[in-house]
Formats: structure tokens, sequence, C-alpha cells
């Protein structure tokens, strides 16, 4: 090789560098270690709630959800009308009270309310029978948000027990278990659910009269139902495909070995490392259920009449949307926050939990 | 692959199985049965219904009756029309795969489009743009679009006249069905190419001293299209049953409509049919995506 | 000799701007390659080797970006390239083998439609004339029955198998220059030992200079007539084969060489280097080193060591050495 070239320091102009000696003593460790700048230690939640926050969109969703949620806590305890309520003016009933536009009042209540009387305004106005349209769209979210919680807890739950007992024990119990969920993801999901909600409402509908499930109606008993019956089956593939990949970690042999039982190494080591995956997957879920709803409400499979959902509020809506366009974009603009809020969430929460993504 | 496709043509036909067996059963299963007689309009329907779905039979071997006619073709009978069921399902179909059709090409051609514009050009401002699209568009239920759509174009601009039989107007109900699936085909195809984008062929393409375009389209599309392919299934289900709700916005009279109409009537046998002849759709069309899947990418063929 | 080189890279810097803050991956590094000569450039990962084969090349991913310095080929500053120019400098002037063939291959062409790929790219043969070539190409790489093989799918291929199809990808056009980022880190010892001796024998035959990264000192020691040592970024030392292994002079370097087994009779215990790699978000002001060196003094903390001659086919970057010639000066005076 050339020999190299003569731009370096040559070792005789060092001692022209006038370094001072004491320079040359050593340096002590906790020098060393004042080098070396760690990064906060955190632990994987802390650092992945931090993460969560600092996107906006997911904390406008937050926002949102809270929101909503106090909403419909809250203004049922407000609002003097009932979701069913036909509302009468001092006792006696009102033709004048129908399709008002929001915040108006009809003829006789403006009397009333010249006479002295205190009515509570109809923020949303009323619908086609006289009832308030606001504490209707606040029901219906809360159907709408009760159906998708439920629908995603019922998911995870059977996906969850399914999943995780077919990917730890393995072998001609998964592979049964697995021939079986094969076969329920291959069927169309709506199609099915559609039939069974068909069925179901006469089947259970009889047996139902009388007790508090009536309340909700038949419709939206099949349709929980039915996401027992046949959603569960891509959670229950998701956990089992975790569980697959971290049981044949050396943490899970090394607790084996310490004579942990099955139960022990399912609940102490396979479950917190595929919770973030489960929490996000149940995350955008909830939206999805949602969709179900509202699309079983639109052609008629929906919650039972009175009880409104967004879904048949919208539904409803569409017979007069050239003279009442703000009915239906009301309970449509509800259900897209609510969609919208969820799958940001749901993305934030994937970006901020999911390992896989970090680099 | 072989031993593969059987396998897969195997599940298919249990699903299709299963589906007709949960239909048929859980129709029975209603109080007095799908084909009671106060359902039957009139005594002639009536007799019809009982010899065409021989209910004078044990119910297994009305079901195994029931299964061979569907594969000849002989979906029976309305209970509310007595047309032939099957009559109703070809005549109408030809107008829902219309639709669907359209909207299944549409979503990925957009789809596709709009994802790798979206992955060339990520954090800039189409990127954005296509995010903030995709964001809202899987937020929106197809019958708040749909119903917004019509409102706006026909109704009120009066720009896209109303679908009839004479003027069959297919844009609005396009653009309503294939939103959905056009955010997701993007969002996937987003998110597939980027993760190719990352991989180390990619950066022996470009080592190479394959000029970018080419590496884009010939190096990272095709493996970036691998699981656009498995979408096509659940993409052809979307549609069909979506196109139930679109259908009925737009006054379609497509097999969505009758089949809506049909659970509005309560008229199970329709339902039946309808349920039975869609779903065996979606089940061959998730086979098809599932063996093209294998087909297209050499790792697994082979195995 | 010819006093231009080959390569000659000259106070290159290379930077990735992340969320975090920027990652200093190279800085400020310069170094010169001959004809026909084989370089080494050792260092833990994160040192910046892979990242420097990649700015020569200019096939940095994003965010990546070469934030300063020159790279001349055959006299020629590569960095004013445009990129169209670059199409036809990358396979052609110089190629590159990656460290793992599983996954180097795109899984879904036939390895004949990948070696001919380069082939048509940077020469005028026709298709016909390019599945010639890559028959020959693949013989010259030692892969059996080329003929099958031309029409096989990488995953159907060894690990020592994809690694030789590699090599003939990078040497399809016949480059000046080879650069082989950890070739043989992926595959087995007894693999290493071939598609190494391979490597040799192809430079014999064809002449070409290689650059070979690694952090494997036995694949330098066997390989290299010039060898760089790399840490956060910088070159702590560089010189021959011999100085280096013999009478290394940076602190690193002679952590390294003591972490690394021999094979002589007296058994000597194994020392690894303490601590962690330096985080290249926040580089210290001094020595990146120091840290983590057990010689560390005061003036390693607070200023960066200067490059200066041990002799004339050695070169390194540590305190240490100015210490030595203080103490030799001194020495010297009171003797003297």
């Amino acid at each position: 090789m050339r020999k190299f070239s003569s731009d370096k320091v040559p070792r005789k102009k060092l001692l022209s560098l006038h370094i001072d000696v004491d320079r040359f003593l050593p340096a002590t460790s906790e020098q060393k270690e004042q080098q070396v700048t760690m990064l906060p230690s955190t632990t994987f939640f802390k650092d992945g709630m931090r993460k969560l926050f600092k996107k906006p969109l997911a904390v406008f969703a937050i926002v949102v959800l809270s929101l909503m949620v106090l909403t419909i806590i809250i203004a049922p305890r407000i609002v003097p009308y009932g979701y069913s309520e036909i509302i009468k003016v001092e006792g006696k009933r009102d033709r004048g009270l129908k399709n008002l536009p929001p915040f108006t009042y009809s003829e006789m209540e403006q009397e009333a309310i010249d006479n002295g009387a205190d009515i509570f305004p109809h923020i949303f106005g009323t619908d086609e029978l006289g009832r308030d349209y606001f504490i209707r769209v606040v029901y219906g979210t809360r159907v709408s948000l009760t159906v998708g919680l439920f629908a995603s807890i019922i998911v995870l739950v059977i996906g969850l027990l399914y999943g995780s007992i077919a990917g730890y024990f393995g072998g001609m119990v998964d592979l049964i278990m697995m021939r079986i969920v094969d076969i329920i993801y291959s069927l169309p999901d709506t199609l099915m659910v559609i039939l069974l909600s068909v069925v179901l409402d006469k089947v259970i509908g009889e047996s139902l009269h009388g007790t508090a499930f009536a309340s909700i109606g038949t419709n939206m008993i099949s349709l929980f139902v039915v996401f027992a019956l046949l959603y569960w089956v891509g959670m229950a593939r998701l956990v089992r495909g975790q569980i697959l990949s971290i049981k044949n970690n050396e943490f899970v042999l090394a607790a084996r070995a310490m004579g942990a039982s099955n139960w022990r190494i399912i609940r102490k080591h396979i479950l917190p490392n595929c919770m973030s995956v489960i929490i996000i997957s149940t995350a955008l879920q909830i939206p999805s259920a949602i969709f179900t709803e509202s699309f079983l409400s639109f052609i008629g499979l929906g919650v039972q009449a009175p009880m409104p959902s967004l879904g048949s509020l919208a539904n409803f809506a569409r017979g007069g949307m050239q003279s009442y366009p703000y009915k239906l974009l009301i309970p449509a603009i509800a259900i897209c926050l609510i969609v919208l809020s969820f799958n940001l969430l749901g993305d934030g929460l994937r970006d901020a939990f999911d390992p896989k993504l970090r680099r | 692959m072989l031993k593969y496709a059987l396998k897969r043509i195997l599940l298919a036909m249990v699903s299709v199985f299963v589906i007709m067996a949960i239909a048929f059963f859980s129709m029975n299963a209603i109080p007095g049965g799908p084909f009671a007689k106060e359902k039957a309009p009139e005594p002639a329907v009536q007799a019809v219904l009982e010899k065409r779905f021989n209910l004078d039979k044990p119910v297994m071997e009305q079901f195994f009756l029931y299964i061979s006619n569907i594969f000849q073709g002989d979906f029976g009978i309305s209970l509310k029309t007595g047309r032939e069921i099957s009559t109703t399902i070809f005549e109408s179909f030809s107008i829902s795969a219309k639709l669907g059709g359209y909207s299944i090409l549409i979503a990925l051609i957009m789809g596709l489009i709009l994802g790798s514009t979206a992955a060339l050009t990520r954090n800039k401002w189409p990127d954005q743009l296509i995010v903030f699209f995709t964001t809202l568009s899987v937020g929106m239920p197809s019958f708040v679009l749909g119903t917004l759509l019509l409102l706006v174009f026909s109704l009120i601009l009066k720009v896209v006249p109303a679908w009839s039989i004479e003027n069959q107007n297919y844009v609005l109900p396009i653009i309503a069905l294939s939103l959905y699936p056009t955010a997701h085909i993007t969002r996937l195809t987003k998110s597939s190419l980027l993760d190719v984008f990352g991989q180390d062929y990619i950066r022996t393409a470009r080592a190479k001293g394959v000029p970018r375009i080419k590496v884009i389209v010939k190096h990272a599309l095709r493996n970036a299209l691998i699981p656009v392919i498995t979408y096509i299934g659940p993409l052809t289900a979307y549609s069909l049953t979506g196109s139930m709700v679109i259908e009925t916005i737009f006054t379609i009279g497509g097999l969505g409509t009758k089949f809506v109409t049909g659970i509005t009537n309560q008229d199970y046998p329709m339902i039946m049919g309808t349920t039975i002849f869609l779903a065996i759709l979606m089940v061959i069309m998730t086979l098809i995506s599932d063996l093209l899947y294998r087909a297209v990418d050499p790792r697994i063929s082979f195995d | 000799m010819n006093d231009t080189p080959l390569l000659q890279v000259k106070n290159l810097s290379t930077s990735f701007p992340t969320e975090q803050g920027v990652v200093h991956a190279v800085n400020g590094i310069s170094f010169n390659l001959d004809i026909g000569n084989t370089l080494g450039i050792v260092g833990e990962s994160g040192s910046g080797k892979s990242v420097t084969a990649y700015s020569i090349l200019r096939i940095l991913t994003d965010p990546g970006r070469i934030t300063g310095g020159e790279i001349y080929f055959k006299g020629e500053n590569i960095l004013n390239y445009s990129e169209k120019e670059m199409y036809d400098f990358r396979g052609k002037k110089i190629s590159i083998i990656f460290q793992d063939p599983m996954t180097s291959l795109n899984p879904v062409y036939t390895v004949g439609n990948q070696i001919t790929e380069a082939i048509l790219l940077h020469t005028d043969r026709n298709k016909k004339e390019a599945n010639e070539r890559a028959l020959n190409l693949l013989e010259l790489v030692g892969v059996n029955d080329p003929q099958k093989r031309l029409k096989q799918y990488p995953h159907e291929l060894s690990g020592g198998m994809r690694q030789r199809v590699m090599i003939a990808i990078a040497l399809a056009c016949e480059p000046d220059i080879l650069i082989a980022d950890e070739p043989t880190t992926a595959l087995d010892v007894t693999i290493q030992a071939q598609i190494l001796e391979l490597m040799q024998e192809l430079q014999k035959k064809l002449g070409m200079a290689i650059i070979m990264i690694t952090h494997d000192l036995g694949v330098i020691a066997e390989m290299c007539n010039e060898i760089i040592v790399m840490y956060a970024g910088r070159i702590c030392e560089r010189g021959t084969a011999d100085e280096i292994f013999y009478n290394p002079c940076h602190s690193y370097t002679k952590g390294l060489l003591r972490s690394l087994p021999k094979f002589t009779k007296d058994r000597e215990k194994l020392i690894p280097i303490s601590g962690t790699p330096i985080d290249l978000l926040n580089m210290p002001k001094g020595c990146a080193f120091a840290p983590r060196c057990k010689d560390a003094m005061q003036i390693c903390l607070s200023e960066l060591p200067k490059e200066i001659p041990i002799n004339d086919f050695h070169l390194a970057s540590c305190w240490m050495n100015v210490k030595k010639v203080y103490d030799e000066v001194k020495e010297g005076r009171k003797n003297g």
C-alpha cells in the first residue's frame, strides 16, 4: 500500500500543541458516565401513553368520545323529555309540535311560555310524531355505543379464550379448533347476520316477552348472539397467532422449567405480551360493530321501535330528507364522528403500543 | 399448489354446505316454519309450496331435496308473489352485478393509484391529503354517503338524474358503493408498499442501477400487490351486501332491493334463496382470490 | 503508481434526521482505495460501516442524507452526479453485495431474471446474450447446475447459493470496485470460508478492488492489505493488517483484539469491551469511545483526538499516542 500522505499532524509537531499536562490525568468513571446521556427509562405502558397523547388526532378522538359519553350520561338527566315521549303541552296534545326545526317552539308552547310556563327548548327540533329529536339522538348514540362496546367485549372474551386454548395446546386440539374457525371465517358474515337476525327475531321474540331484555328488543339480542357466534373468529385467529409466536420464546420455556402451571403461563407470560395487539384490535372492532348495527337498522333489522339507534334515525329521516335534511345529517354526523374517533383512537394505539412498529 | 387448491376447494364446499344448513334449519326453527300456512296469501300458492318444498316429507329429507333443487337452479317460489325465485334472482342480479362489478373495478384501480401515490409521497402533501380522505371515508357508512349524494346531486342540484329503468345512471351509486373499499385498498396498498420499500431486495435493485421508476413498478409493486389480492374476496362480499343498501336508497331494482323487500315482507323462501345464492358467490370469489394469491407468490406455490 | 487513487473519500458525513433528532451515522471520514487493493472496514454494529458503503453508492434509505464531503471515483466527484448518471454508475462501476442473502433477492423473480436485469441495464447485450452471460457468471461463482438455477426462485436455493447469486449479480458488469457488506455474517462457518475464498479467487481473476466491511476480525486478517477501524462514525485507526493486528495504537482497537480468542498455548482470558455503543443522537464532545475506554483521560472527554502517524503505514486518533510522545520527551529530558 502507498504511504500515508503528510497532511496529518506529524509526531514532532505535537509538542508545539501547547497541551496542558494535567489533561493527561485519568478520567474518573463518574466523568465517563456523564458523557453518556441515557434516555429516561419508562415502562412500556407509560411510554405508549406518552406517545398516544402526542398524536393530535388520537387526542381529538379521545376528546370527542369523552364528550359523547358525558352527553349521553348527563343529557337524559337534564332534558325533561323521554325518547319515546310524545310531547304534550300542559297535558294537551299539540299537533303543531310535529317536525319542528331546531330551537323553535310550537304555537301552543309559545302561548304557554307567554303565560309563564317553563318549557325546555327542542335543541334539534321534534320528529314527525312530536318527540324531542335531541333526546332521541342522545339515546340513539347511547344504543350505538353500547352495541359497539358489548359486541366487542363478546368478541374479545370468546376470541381470547378460544384462541389461547388453541394456540397454547397446539397439536390435534389446535388443528380441530382452527378448522372450525376456518369454516366460520369463510362464511359471509353480513349475510349470516341478516339471516340469523331474521330468524332469531321470531325464535326468541316470544320468550323475551315481559323480561328486561324486551326493552332492548329482540333484534339487539340477536345482533349480540350473531357476534357471539360469528365475529369472534378474527380475534381467535389473532390471539392464536400471537400465542404461537410467543410460546416458543425462551422465557416461556424457563417458566415451564420452574414448574409453572399452564394457566399461570398463559396469564402471567403470554397474555401480557400479546395485550397490545388485542387491545388495538378491540378498539377497531367497536366501529365495525357500530357499522353493522346501523346497516341492520337500515334494512329494518335493527333496534325495536320506539327505541332509536343512530342507524334507524338516519333511515327514518330519509323519508323527509328534502324538507328536513338536518334530521338526516345529525345522526349521520354522529355515526361518522363515533366511527372516525374509534378508528383514529385505534390507529393511535397501534402507533403507540405495537412493538413491531418500534425501531 | 395442487394440494393447497384441493384443500381450499374442499373448504369452500364445506362452507357452502354449512351456509345451506344454517339457512334451512334456522328458517325451520321459526315457530310454524318458514312456509307456515297463514303467510301464504292464496290457496293456490299454498298448494304449490307444499309440493315444491316437499312439506309432506321428514325435515332431513326436505333439506336434502332443497339442496339438490338448488344445484339444479331451483330456489323455490316467493311467498308473496308466487314467482320463481330463480327467475327473480337472474333478472335482478344483472343490475346488481353491474353496480358491484364497476364498484370493485373502480375501488381496485383508484385504491392502487392512491395507495402508491401516498407511499411514494410519504409525509408530503399528496400523502396527507390521501390519508385525510381515507380516514374520512372509512368513517362514513355507505347509506349515509348514498343518501347525501342522492340529496345533493339528484334532488337539490339536479345535476345527476335519479336511477330509473329507462335511464340507468350508475354514477352516484357507484361512488357511494366504492368509496369505502377504495379507502381500504388505498391504506392496504400504502402500508404494503412502504413495507416492501424497506426490504433488502429493493436496496439490491437500487444498487444494481435499476432506475427508480423500474424499481417501483417491477420490484416493489408486484410484491406489494400480494396482500391486495387477498382483499378481493372480502371486497366482493362488501359490494354485494353494500349494494342492498345502495340499491334501496337509489331505488334500483336489483337483487339487493329484492332481498330487503323480502325481509320487510317476511318472505322466507326469498330470503333463504337469495342468501344462499349470494353466499355461494362470495365463497367462490374468496376461493379465487386465495388461489390467485398463492399463484402470484412463488414462495408459497412451491411449498 | 498512478497518483489519483481509484476511489477517494474525503471528509464524508452522513446523517439521518429522525423525529427524536439527527442521527450522525458517519462523521467526516476519509480514505483512499487503489486499483486491485482490498480495504477492510471493521467496527461494531452502528459504527457507520454500512452507511459509508451506501453513501458511496448513494443508496441511502430515507431519511438518510450525505451532509458533507466528496467522493471521487477516478477523479470525478460522484456526489455531483445526477440521479440519472448514478443509474449508470451503480452496478457498473461499483457494485455491492449485502449481508443477508435470504432477503436481498427479490422473491417473486427468478435468479436468471435478476442477474440479466443488471446485464441488460448496463451493456448492449440482447436477452439471449445476457442469458449466456448469466450462465457464465453462475459457473464463475461456482453454482452447480447453472442452467437449472437460472429458472429457479431465490427461496429454492440455500443461503450459500444465494450469496453466490448475489456475487454473480454484482460481477455482472465487471465493476472496478466490489463492496462486500458483511458478506458472510449470515452464513454457516464452512460456507463463510468458501465465499471468502471465492472472492479472493475472483479478485485475482478480474483484478477489481474490494472494500470488505465486517465486524469479524478473522475475515479482515485473511483478506485485506489495508484496514480501517471505525467507531461511532469516525475512523479511529488505520494501517496495514500487520500494523493493526500486531501494533494497535487506539484503545478501541486494542479492546477489539483483546476480545478475540487466540489459539495459542497460554490460555489468555478474553476481555470484553465494557459499556454499550454510543448513542449517535447525542454524540459526546470529545472522543466517542472515551466513556467506555479504560485508559480515558481528561482531554479525551473534552477534545476530539487528531489523527497522527505512528509510522509510514499506520495512523491512529487516540490521545494516548500524544501522551506517549510527551512522556518520551520528558523521559529524554530527564536522561539527557
